[in-house]
């Protein structure tokens, strides 16, 4: 016999009043877990969503923007840079600095996922998380030669069905607004492993096929015009309009140069070597750069300096954008959600000073009773808050389980909106603030009935019919 | 002697802002062991009287000496320890406490007393009140009869040297009385414990050798009855 026990009974003597009050509690804490476990795996999601390189090069223009667009594959690239400029990176000014560059185009979909186009490297020479490497659930990487290949994320091949050997044809926007590509379609030849990253919503394009595509058929850009006019190395374009979609190419017939190999009768690139005089008038939305920190720390450091003096180009790191994005905006959603529910929790508390207070009237005869048999007024008080404690910590164990289950629900929700995968056994140490936060709200909320308890008049209550 | 309770007045306050005197008890005693049984009208202050002898209500003034102790002067949280351990007190209507079981009813005593529980004392005595097969019951479970006779075992549970009934047979059946009142006494004498018992019943009060009337011991009823006259 203790009082954890004298208290337990006393809950059980009202086991409607209590299940209902603990439940109650158990809707807040359980918001206060969902909101917990959501947010903390979305934001570590979301910040890992960059690691694996630690620059995104790309046009000038808004940070965030460039960010969403390159990292998460949200939005609209914020313009584009010239191939050129990537040449900078993999073979000019930059190569000391850079350890791997890798190139990409967003800015088209297949059925409401964000088709990337690249090269092999980025499952190749990139890695994800805490350097882990990729690997594909079904089939294999795309190759280089092979232009027409593509692999999709885990979450994008799942919701659109796609399998090995599949074809798409990516949607992208011109200037007569969304249209599919007509040209040879690209084939699925790898599934992506889950990553936990966006990179499972997306599709991988091979960017030489991509650049093939003849709506990308289009003249170089206002960045290009400013490329020639720097010391860059640039070619001279006729065509200079608009750059509706993020990623084009000039006519190579037009150009002159060597058709690009029959895509529709052979994949390979054999046949058609890759000129620099073409590849001068492709443009990219982004350069994912690995900085080669190690062998040449200064350079390294100096790159974003140096990149972003370029009249086109910034260098953005991911990172910090990220961490920004997150303190300033969803940083306070959380707050915001995490205060509502704190007062749902708060109101529940209050709920159980209702709960207990109500059942004092009839309990006042027991209190007595309890009293006459030689428990003291500390005694009672004491029997009062250990139930209010006990409702809480019932409530509140209540609610980590609804509230896992319920992260568990959403988790294919989550994921197929976000990319970010959701365990209901994702715990938080910051859930275990919940135990002493439940045992003080308790505390608080039954002394008013412990009050009462111990003010209880015993041989007036006594006298009293039970 | 185990209980002598002297010069002790007690009062209640009313709603025309007087006070409505209740007790005025010059000398009363009882020896350790002994057994009497107090009669008086309904109103008179019986159960007043046993409320501040075993400390629930406080007189006052005057003082109540147990075993030497003028419960008195103790603290409250003193008193309650005091009547814990020394005083079984057996209700009018039991005042079994309902969501524990018979059991636990008793240990629940012993946990206030002690600050543990002796579930092995709680089991014999439940047995010598012969309820053994009545432990795990909740008092709900049980008729009225077993309900006091687990509220007898109850006010036995520390070992008390004084045992207060008030009135524990006015709500237990015809057939059932002889054996609470039987048992209550046999019990007592078995562990040394004084008994005062408050009846309002003839046949109850006849088989005690001595017999108190409040009226007799109490002054306020004398000086109504010469108001009176």
């Amino acid at each position: 016999m203790n009082l954890w026990k004298i208290a337990w009974r006393s809950m059980e003597q009202r086991a409607l009043a209590s299940w209902l009050t603990a439940i109650s509690v158990s809707f807040g804490v359980a918001l206060i877990v969902t909101v917990l476990v959501v947010h903390q795996v979305v934001d570590r999601s979301f910040r890992r969503g960059a690691q694996g390189y630690d620059l995104i090069i790309g046009a000038k223009g808004s940070a965030l923007q460039l960010v969403l667009d390159t990292v998460f594959y949200l939005g609209q690239p914020v313009d584009l840079i010239p191939w050129s400029y990537y040449r900078e990176f993999t073979e000019g000014r930059f190569v000391p600095a850079v350890r791997v560059a890798i190139p990409i185009c967003t800015g088209h979909d297949y059925k409401g996922f964000r088709c990337v186009a690249t090269i092999p490297d980025m499952f190749e020479r990139l890695t994800y998380l805490d350097n882990r490497e990729f690997t594909f659930w079904k089939g294999r990487n795309f190759y280089l030669e092979n232009y027409f290949e593509a692999v999709a994320g885990y979450i994008a091949a799942r919701k659109l069905k796609l399998d090995i050997g599949q074809e798409i044809r990516p949607t992208g926007y011109g200037e007569g607004g969304k249209s599919q590509h007509e040209d040879e379609p690209f084939t699925i030849v790898g599934i992506l492993a889950p990553t936990g990253t966006p990179i499972d919503r997306a599709i991988f394009l091979n960017l030489e096929g991509f650049f093939r595509c003849e709506a990308h058929q289009l003249g170089p850009s206002y960045e290009e015009q400013l490329l020639r006019e720097s010391e860059f190395r640039v070619v001279e374009h006729t065509d200079t309009s608009a750059h509706p979609t993020p990623c084009v190419q000039e006519n190579d017939s037009v150009n002159g140069a060597a058709e690009p190999p029959s895509a529709a009768s052979d994949h390979t690139a054999e046949a058609v070597p890759i000129v620099a005089e073409k590849e001068e008038k492709r443009r990219l939305s982004a350069i994912l750069v690995v900085s080669d920190i190690e062998n040449n720390p200064q350079l390294a450091m100096a790159l974003p300096r140096v990149v972003n003096e370029e009249p086109f180009a910034q260098a953005v790191a991911p990172a910090r954008v990220i961490a920004e994005l997150f303190d300033g905006v969803v940083g306070n959603v959380q707050k915001v959600l995490l205060i509502l529910a704190v007062l749902v929790v708060v109101v529940a508390g209050i709920g159980i000073t209702v709960s207990i207070y109500n059942s004092m009237s009839e309990r006042r005869h027991e209190i007595a009773v309890m009293r006459a048999l030689g428990a003291s007024r500390g005694t009672v008080m004491a029997i009062i808050i250990v139930e209010s404690i006990l409702l809480s910590l019932g409530g509140g164990a209540l609610g980590v389980i609804v509230g896992h289950t319920l992260v568990g629900i959403l988790s294919p929700t989550i994921a197929e909106h976000t990319g970010v995968i959701v365990s209901a056994l994702d715990f938080q140490l910051t859930e275990l603030i919940l135990i002493p936060g439940l045992v003080a709200l308790a505390t608080a909320v039954g002394y008013l009935p412990a009050l009462t308890a111990y003010r209880t008049d015993v041989a007036k209550a006594l006298i009293a019919a039970p | 002697m185990l209980l002598v309770v002297e010069e002790i007045r007690k009062s209640f306050p009313q709603p025309d802002g007087g006070r409505l005197e209740i007790l005025d008890i010059p000398y009363f005693a009882l020896d350790a062991g002994e057994q009497v049984v107090l009669v008086g009208k309904s109103g008179s202050g019986k159960t007043t009287f046993l409320h501040v002898i075993s400390g629930i209500s406080r007189p006052d003034s005057g003082s109540v000496r147990l075993d030497g102790w003028d419960i008195t002067l103790l603290s409250e949280a003193d008193c309650d320890r005091f009547r814990a351990k020394r005083i079984g007190y057996v209700f009018q209507t039991f005042n079994l406490l309902p969501g524990f079981t018979a059991l636990e009813n008793v240990m629940l005593s012993m946990y206030f007393a002690d600050g543990r529980a002796d579930r092995n004392r709680a089991r014999q005595l439940l047995e010598r009140v012969g309820l053994g097969h009545r432990l795990g019951h909740k008092p709900t479970m049980l008729s009225v009869g077993e309900q006091q006779r687990v509220a007898l075992a109850r006010a036995l549970a520390n070992r008390p040297q004084l045992i207060l009934a008030d009135e524990p047979t006015a709500n237990v059946d015809v057939g059932n009385q002889q054996i609470i009142i039987d048992l209550l006494r046999e019990t007592c004498r078995e562990e040394g414990a004084a008994l005062l018992l408050v009846t309002h019943s003839p046949e109850v009060a006849r088989q005690f050798s001595r017999i108190e009337r409040l009226e007799e011991l109490n002054m306020v009823g004398k000086r109504e009855v010469s108001e009176k006259v």
